[in-house]
């Protein structure tokens, strides 16, 4: 037990910790994160639960944190921090666990469809610089085979000239393809 | 007022119309836009759920191209750029070790020099040095100031108005003529990125958020925010979906508003790019591109 952080040696916590500066012993689970989370009645864990989860050390729990539909569904709108008493910045807490979910797992089969907009989104801005959303669009299908989604409101997208067919490549695209390739390979999360 | 200025994707596709009614206005109050060359996309929310030095080096290659400008205030329109280059900015002061490892990835220096403005603060001062000259046409509706939450948080960090309950837009509003009503979604979150993954959540949430704009009769969402204007117009289909009703309240960004009220031609401000036509209840009327002298 680390008395700075009162969290067990090699957990989660620690982890979280060492990577972020945030110490889950802050929490003293008022809930006040979770009155205020928009999406706290949709998802399997309010926020306050997921910090409690972490909170114990235990491999087990740290698991099922890992592995919960919330961290992936959190929208970071920091309605949470913003109302903390004890100023416990849950987004950056959130952000932590959903990097460390996508690099070791286990992911939320619900969430699926979540991680593969993530991936079709990056995977348009490291090729050509910039968010290019018609591409991006099409990939997104292509991975959650929801090919049928959005398809009567794309003409209509089209017509007010708000999607564009092709994609506009900017002139440092590949330094922004180096910037994914060595900021994703110094933490192996490379797909 | 010179500023350098950072569009982002969204207002280069669908949410145009902002970056076409902010060129407008801006060219009207003497507000001088200097976009940055060759900018990338800042990572959005993806970046920063995948990885966090990948989400400081895409904003930090911006603020570096932003400083080459030599400008001293960079002006990002949509909250969600703002958001990651606001935070950004602030991780890098605080953190030189990060801020070494970015300049690394990116290839540049950084003095973080350069000051991150939102639209609001921005579109106020210049228009309050002007004396707010040039209204020609009182926008004369109820409007419901929707900041969403990207724009105001993490409050010590954005430093701009307040957390909760939030007036600078209000008071925006009421320079221009119109009447803010008071309500509760001010600050709630639209569901933002999921509008993709999870399209049932975010027309549960934008349902609440109309609903209670047209329960205390406001005539028009305004907001700042692209990815808010695209979940509560563009998915307006799905909201009433979730809602089981019909929703009639158009949505418009600001510098929309603020354009009418400088009398500027609807069609240069994009207000027929809307799927929700803009039709305002108290005046049955709609300030649509036919009607209107070029």
């Amino acid at each position: 037990m680390s008395l700075q952080t009162a969290t067990v040696e090699n957990s989660l916590a620690e982890e979280l910790y060492r990577s972020t500066g945030q110490s889950v012993a802050r929490c003293y689970q008022c809930g006040k994160c979770s009155a205020g989370c928009p999406l706290a009645a949709e998802t399997d864990y309010p926020p306050s639960q997921i910090l409690r989860l972490i909170q114990f050390g235990d491999d087990r729990l740290d698991q099922k944190a890992l592995g919960s539909l919330t961290i992936w569904q959190c929208l970071t709108c920091q309605t949470c921090s913003a109302r903390c008493p004890q100023e416990v910045d849950l987004p950056r807490i959130m952000d932590f666990l959903r990097q460390e979910s996508w690099k070791r797992g286990p992911i939320h089969p619900q969430a699926k469809n979540i991680v593969a907009f993530h991936r079709s989104f990056l995977g348009s801005i490291r090729m050509t610089g910039r968010m290019f959303e018609l591409g991006m669009i099409a990939d997104y299908k292509r991975r959650s085979l929801k090919f049928f989604q959005d398809v009567l409101l794309a003409p209509k997208l089209l017509m007010r000239g708000k999607l564009h067919f092709l994609p506009h490549r900017i002139q440092g695209t590949k330094a922004v393809q180096r910037i994914f390739d060595r900021a994703l390979e110094k933490k192996g999360a490379t797909r | 007022m010179r500023v350098a200025y950072f569009p982002g994707c969204s207002l280069q596709g669908s949410a145009r119309e902002f970056d076409e009614s902010l060129r407008a206005v801006a060219a009207r109050i003497g507000l001088e836009l200097v976009e940055i060359p060759d900018w990338n996309c800042c990572g959005a929310s993806s970046g920063h759920a995948v990885d966090h030095l990948l989400s400081l080096a895409l904003p930090g290659r911006i603020l570096a191209l932003a400083e080459r400008t030599g400008l001293e205030d960079l002006l990002v329109p949509c909250s969600a750029c703002y958001n990651r280059l606001v935070t950004t900015r602030q991780d890098l002061i605080d953190d030189r070790k990060v801020k070494a490892e970015v300049c690394e990835l990116i290839e540049m220096d950084l003095k973080l020099s350069v000051r991150v403005r939102n639209i609001i603060e921005v579109l106020k001062e210049v228009m309050e040095a002007g004396n707010f000259q040039g209204i020609q046409t009182p926008f004369t509706h109820k409007v419901a100031c929707y900041y969403g939450c990207l724009l105001v948080r993490p409050h010590k960090v954005v430093k701009f108005d307040r957390a909760e309950e939030p007036q600078t837009m209000d008071e925006m509003m009421q320079a221009i003529g119109a009447e803010p009503i008071d309500w509760a979604f001010k600050v709630e979150c639209c569901g933002a990125g999921m509008t993709l993954a999870r399209t049932e959540l975010v027309a549960k949430l934008c349902a609440r958020i109309l609903d209670d704009a047209e329960g205390r009769e406001a005539e028009a969402v305004i907001t700042a925010c692209p990815m808010c204007h695209a979940n509560l117009d563009m998915r307006r289909g799905d909201i009433e979906k979730a809602a089981g009703r019909k929703f009639d309240i158009p949505v418009m960004y600001i510098t929309q508003a603020i354009g009418l009220a400088l009398g500027i031609d609807p069609g240069r401000l994009g207000l027929d790019r809307h799927m929700v036509p803009v039709v305002f209840k108290s005046m049955q009327q709609q300030p649509g591109v036919s009607e209107s002298p070029a």
